[in-house]
């Protein structure tokens, strides 16, 4: 996927969280993250940032991330947003549950 | 086993908090609504939280339902594309004024099926009936599509179509009426409209008694207070329960006898009679999740 523009989705509001997706040309994916629940599980919310990023086949990007005790389910789903976005894209790839 | 949908509850599809804790209030279905009540400027970010959300995450035995946008917008294709594949129970056609509606929308819903190897016929369908002409065309609406497993009003779109306003439900009896005739003709469900003044539980309560009164099987709901309610004037009474039971005894020592009709305390009892006692029986213990023996 190639990024274009800069890509925003998701609230500063509780369980949700706020992904800012910027292109760049190298560098690989370096994602700033602040969290109410840091300690606990900001290795887990980056790695879910970093998983989502891959399966869309972006390679470079800057991503600041604000979490307020965010699902996986919804990392993923605010991640996939602000991607398409930022493609300008509306080709999405949808996969079939398990 | 019949699905109970005495509350049907509207959960917003690009709200996280809402969407992760919609099972907590006890409804019997949630509706994650990807139309009304998501900006348009939000519909792509709606339509992945929710589909993240039914691939991910357990609701237990809730129904999840899933409120598309209308085919008409070129929303609703795109939703269908992202939620069938995430195998919700049952897509919600909002704005439905013909059986081609249906039609149209079952189509697309069988070629995304085949095409994600989803078992073709498995996603269910309710139909919204919120004009005057939907209300017009209901039992052809109903009759549609072996997937519907309900028709509903939404009453908002209905009153403004029949350039009148919401009151105390006089304006709602014709569409009521046809919606709950044509779901019966048709074998499947009646659900009633939401009742938007939250605070008013009194008025809720009220409305909750007539369309139970009319033989509707629930109705949608926009807050969880509303459920307990709800719940409570759908769920019979201990002495009805009571009474049932004592209907079902009697007729099975009539047959046992080789009569078809019994008696109970000077009343005949006949098979509707019979019909009414075992519903009343069946809605009691699928709400109490119990065999009837135990109720």
């Amino acid at each position: 996927m190639q990024l274009i523009k800069n890509g925003i989705c998701g609230t500063m509001e509780s369980s949700d969280i706020m992904i800012r997706i910027e292109p760049r040309d190298n560098g690989g994916i370096e994602i700033q993250l602040s969290s109410s629940v840091m300690q606990q599980f900001g290795k887990q919310i980056e790695k879910v940032i970093r998983e989502t990023l891959t399966d869309l086949d972006v390679v470079n990007a800057f991503v600041k991330a604000d979490d307020k005790g965010a699902l996986d389910c919804t990392i993923r789903a605010r991640v996939n947003t602000a991607a398409y976005r930022a493609a300008e894209s509306t080709d999405y790839v949808w996969r079939t549950k398990e | 086993m019949k699905q109970l949908r005495r509350s049907m509850l509207f959960v917003p599809g690009n709200n996280p908090g809402m969407v992760r804790d919609a099972y907590i209030y006890g409804s019997d279905s949630i509706m994650f609504d990807l139309e009304d009540s998501v900006s348009i400027n939000e519909k792509d970010s709606a339509r992945f939280l929710v589909y993240q959300a039914l691939s991910s995450l357990r609701y237990g035995k809730k129904e999840r339902v899933v409120r598309i946008n209308d085919l008409t917008t070129g929303l609703g294709i795109k939703d269908l594309e992202a939620i069938v594949r995430a195998k919700p129970d049952v897509i919600r056609l909002p704005k439905t004024e013909t059986a081609q509606d249906v039609i149209d929308c079952e189509r697309e819903i069988a070629r995304i099926e085949s095409e994600a190897g989803i078992e073709v016929g498995s996603t269910h369908m309710m139909a919204a009936i919120e004009s005057a002409r939907g209300v017009l065309n209901a039992y052809d609406i109903a009759v549609s599509s072996k997937r519907l497993i309900g028709i509903a009003l939404g009453a908002e779109d209905y009153v403004t179509d029949l350039k009148t306003t919401r009151s105390d439900g006089t304006e709602l009896f014709f569409a009521r009426n046809m919606i709950l005739n044509a779901a019966r003709a048709a074998g499947i469900d009646a659900i009633d409209t939401v009742y938007s003044d939250i605070n008013n539980e009194e008025g809720f309560i009220a409305e909750v008694r007539l369309i139970k009164k009319l033989g509707f099987d629930g109705k949608s709901v926009i807050n969880p207070r509303q459920i307990p309610p709800l719940h409570k004037e759908f769920m019979p009474s201990e002495k009805d329960l009571q009474k049932a039971k004592a209907i079902l005894a009697a007729i099975a020592e009539a047959n046992a006898k080789g009569s078809g009709v019994a008696s109970l305390k000077g009343k005949m009892i006949d098979k509707p009679v019979v019909i009414r006692a075992e519903r009343l029986l069946e809605l009691a213990q699928l709400a109490y999740s119990m065999p009837v023996e135990e109720i």
